[in-house]
This record gives C-alpha cells, sequence and structure tokens, in this order.
C-alpha cells in the first residue's frame, strides 16, 4: 500500500517518547490505542482513497513540482485571475437564488437583491466589481506572458486556450451585463447584438440567435441568462482545467533574464 | 526556433527548474497571498463603488444613450472614430476580429528564441504600442459624450449670449431625437427626413417654428414642447436657423 509522506508538523522534542522496556508490560492502555488510531485516522483515510484512486502520484506530481530560478510575484497574476474567477462563480451562484430571468420580473429581482435581501447589495456589489478585477488581471496576466515571451516553443498551445479564456470571459461581460434589465443594461445590449448583426456570414444568424428572434423579445433574456450561468462558465471551468495541466506539465517559465549556473560537475569537466 | 535552438531551451530550462524550489508551499504561499489581495480589493469596490441600478428598462424610449462596461470602450471607441458609413463593418467586425487573430496566432509568427523583452524591439514595441492604443481608446470613450452629440460649432460671428443660446438649442435637438431621421452635419441618419446641416439657409426662422409646431408626418410636433418650455423651444428654433 503506497503511504503519503505528510510533513511533519511537530518538533521531535515535543513528540511523545516511545514506551520503554518493561513500562506497561508491553500492553498498551485503552486511551493509548484510542489516541494513536486518532492520530493515524488522517493517514488512513487517504490511504484508503489512495488505494481506490491513486490519485497520490498526480497530486504530488502538481504540489511537489518545482518552479524554476528567479520565479517572482508576477507569475502570481494568473492564479490570481483564477481566484477571481472562482469568487465570480460562488457569488454568481448566490445571485441565482434569488434572480428572477423573465422581462417582466428581472428588474424586480434585482431591485429585490439590491434593496432587502440580506447582504445582497453586497454580494451583487462583489460580482459586478469582481468582473472588473478578473479583466484587469487577464490583461496583466497577458502582458506578463508577452513580455517575458512565455508563450514561446513549447507552449504555444497554452497561449491559444488563454487567449480563448480572454474571449470567453468577455462574453460572460457582454452577457452578464443585460441580466440587471435596467435602461442601461437593456441598451448597451441592443447595441452590441446589432454590432453582431453586422457581420459578413455568420452575423446575422448569430444577432437573431442570441435575440431568440427578429427582435429582442421575452427569451432573449433567459437565453443570455442561461449562457451566462451555464455554458460559458462551463467552458471556462473546463479550459482552466487544461490551461492549468499544460503549465504543470511543460513547467512555468523563468524570467527570461535569469541565466541557469552550470552544475558543479559540467564546469570541473570543461576544466 | 530551429531544432537546435529547442533543445537548447528545454536543456537550460530543465536546468532553472532543478535549481528551483518545489511548488507547494512556496509558490503557493505567494498565490495565496496574492488572492488574498484580489478578495480584499473586489470587497472594498464592492463596499464603497455599491452596486447601483438604474431606471428599468424601456424599450418605448430612444433618447437613452447606451454605455458598455468599461473595458469595452475602446471597442466602442473604434466606431465612433471611424466615421464613414462604408467603414462601419470595419470597425464592428473587421478591426476586432484581426485583432483576435493576431494574437491567436501570435506564437506561430513570433517563432525566435529570444525571449529577454529588450532583445525583442519589434515584439515589445508593438506590444507597447497596441497597449497605449488601447489605453487611449479606453480614455476616449470614458470621457466622450453621447452618440446624440451634434458636433457643430457656432457660427463665429455671434456674440457670446447668442453662442450660449446656440449650444442650449443643439442640446435639446440632441436630446429630442432629432437625430433618428435627420441628418445634421456628421451625425444623424441621412432619413426619412430632410438633411438639416443648413436649414437655416432655406426657411426663415417663423417657418422652422411653425415646422416644429405642425410638422409632415411622421414627424412628432413640438407644439407641447412650445407650450411647456418656451426657451427652449426658442433655443432650438434659433440653432435650427443658424445652421447655413
Amino acid at each position: 500500500m503506497p503511504k503519503l509522506k505528510l510533513p511533519n508538523p511537530i518538533p521531535d522534542q515535543l513528540r511523545p517518547r516511545p514506551q520503554r522496556p518493561g513500562e506497561g508490560n508491553g500492553r498498551k492502555s485503552t486511551k493509548d490505542v484510542v489516541i494513536e488510531s486518532g492520530r493515524d485516522a488522517g493517514i488512513s483515510v487517504v490511504d484508503w482513497v489512495d488505494e481506490r484512486t491513486s490519485l497520490s502520484g498526480a497530486a504530488r506530481w502538481t504540489m511537489f513540482r518545482k518552479v524554476p530560478k528567479g520565479t517572482n510575484w508576477f507569475y502570481t497574476l494568473g492564479s490570481a485571475t483564477m481566484f477571481a474567477f472562482l469568487s465570480q462563480a460562488v457569488t454568481g451562484v448566490f445571485l441565482a437564488m434569488y434572480y428572477d430571468p423573465s422581462p417582466t420580473r428581472a428588474y424586480e429581482s434585482t431591485r429585490h437583491i439590491t434593496n432587502e435581501v440580506f447582504l445582497g447589495e453586497f454580494v451583487r456589489g462583489m460580482h459586478k466589481w469582481g468582473a472588473t478585477v478578473m479583466m484587469v488581471l487577464i490583461f496583466l496576466h497577458m502582458g506578463r506572458t508577452f513580455f517575458f515571451g512565455a508563450y514561446k516553443y513549447p507552449r504555444e498551445l497554452n497561449w491559444v486556450v488563454g487567449v480563448v479564456l480572454l474571449v470567453l470571459t468577455m462574453i460572460m461581460s457582454l452577457t452578464g451585463y443585460l441580466l440587471p434589465f435596467d435602461q442601461r443594461s437593456f441598451w448597451a445590449t441592443i447595441v452590441a447584438d446589432n454590432i453582431n448583426g453586422t457581420g459578413p456570414f455568420l452575423g446575422p444568424y448569430l444577432a437573431d440567435f442570441l435575440r431568440a428572434g427578429p427582435e429582442f423579445g421575452a427569451t432573449t433574456l433567459a437565453r443570455f441568462y442561461s449562457i451566462h450561468m451555464l455554458l460559458v462558465p462551463g467552458a471556462i471551468a473546463a479550459l482552466i482545467g487544461v490551461h492549468l495541466y499544460l503549465v504543470a506539465k511543460l513547467g512555468t517559465t523563468a524570467p527570461p533574464w535569469v541565466k541557469a549556473e552550470e552544475p558543479e560537475q559540467l564546469r570541473t569537466e570543461k576544466v | 526556433m530551429n531544432q537546435r535552438e529547442k533543445e537548447q531551451y528545454l536543456r537550460e530550462y530543465s536546468v532553472l527548474k532543478a535549481q528551483g524550489k518545489p511548488f507547494f508551499p512556496y509558490a503557493v504561499a505567494k498565490d495565496s497571498v496574492m488572492a488574498f489581495l484580489v478578495l480584499v480589493a473586489i470587497i472594498a469596490m464592492s463596499l464603497v463603488l455599491g452596486a447601483e441600478l438604474g431606471p428599468k428598462a424601456d424599450p418605448t424610449t430612444t433618447t437613452y444613450t447606451p454605455r458598455p462596461e468599461w473595458y469595452f470602450f475602446f471597442l466602442f471607441e473604434l466606431l465612433r472614430v471611424i466615421k464613414p458609413a462604408e467603414l462601419t463593418q470595419a470597425a464592428t467586425i473587421g478591426i476586432p476580429t484581426l485583432c483576435l487573430i493576431l494574437l491567436i496566432m501570435l506564437p506561430f509568427y513570433d517563432r525566435g528564441p529570444e525571449r529577454r523583452p529588450e532583445r525583442r524591439p519589434i515584439a515589445t514595441t508593438a506590444g507597447i504600442i497596441t497597449i497605449v492604443a488601447m489605453a487611449y481608446l479606453t480614455y476616449l470613450g470614458a470621457s466622450a459624450g453621447s452618440p446624440t452629440d451634434i458636433e457643430m460649432k457656432a457660427p463665429s460671428d455671434l456674440d457670446r449670449q447668442a453662442v450660449a443660446q446656440f449650444d442650449q438649442g443643439k442640446l435639446v435637438a440632441a436630446q429630442s431625437g432629432c437625430l433618428a431621421c435627420h441628418k445634421i452635419g456628421h451625425n444623424g441618419n441621412d432619413g426619412p427626413g430632410p438633411e438639416l446641416s443648413e436649414v437655416g439657409a432655406r426657411l426663415p426662422r417663423e417657418a422652422i417654428a411653425r415646422t416644429l409646431e405642425n410638422p409632415t408626418a411622421p414627424m412628432p410636433s413640438y407644439a407641447a414642447l412650445r407650450r411647456d418650455e418656451p426657451e427652449q423651444f426658442d433655443a432650438m428654433v434659433e440653432f435650427l436657423s443658424q445652421l447655413r
């Protein structure tokens, strides 16, 4: 059975001493047995799961992989973006509990959230401004990747996945903008939809699909809502998984100005 | 990058990686600090800026000015910068699509082995220009007036009081939705109503006032405006009669 090596949180001096020969006649009291099995419970649970899933190898592969020398704060922008997405997901779930995507009720339910629900305006504010924060973080993360040349071999595919994630986030922002259904969001969406309609070939069909018909109607709002909370977030979550797998597989880049020191052995061999 | 450069990169990278620290706990600690800062920023913005809710959507109004979220301002501004009607499609779909294709294909046309920004002058310059251009367009979009603006300058021979009345009339005309059917200067739709850019030369002031009160259908009558807000009505007539 594979054993997980957990980091040792208790310094040696503080650990209970093992029993000396002759103490307690080699028998353990019930209390000791309970304490001992309680202490091992965490390890046994992890072992039990691992025996059935073999996940410990993957966990070790992701958590204990090395990040190269010179990794600095710029390299936290990607995970910060993901954290902003998670925050959007959590606040979005709470908003969805009260929101009603019908044209007659949408505005009233948003007002209900804002004015009456406990912490409603706070959570709606977090969702609204979280979108801005996520957008800013994406651009910063992208800027870091661009200026550090981190999109080059062998990480080209991860750049492509990242750009798709950017586009999906913009779609989130566009579809979410309509949902409060006030004047601002309604007219901005009409304009965005008309812009879609000017596209060649697919444009008019796409605009019709988004509106659920030739005119902005009763089902348009429900359609935007479902795209906003089911389709695109699902796609984003899946692509974040791909993005992270590639990061773990290929490793994060070192800053381009950091040079590798030649290993000791090679240097002596050259001499 | 050719095969030799690829192998050289992988070799150097593996050395750097071997000299690095494990992801857990070192990188995880930094990431957690950053995640905490992000959460604090979001909560602070929510508490300070709040989540205002405007008036309810009303599909029958036509004077409302649509504004996108601020990070779409650069796209929105592109539409305003590119004025001619035959280029509208380029502004709405063409340029953004082209930029997106260039962005997504970046690793396939920029294949040089060099990674330091100061040794990639073309890429670095292009990146900085892109950022500056987007920031500039975003700034323009943020400070722009409403798209129902009329960009007509008052004639230079007017005194200060007349200019004030001209500007007030311009505002009234813009808010009354004239541009939906009339073209005034560069703004507005050319039709179904006649162009008003030089209406002051065609019609005397009284005729303009009469037309506003008793227009040909489907133009709405401004008789109510004359009754309730005679000052605004006069300003609009003054503005229109100065267009020549």
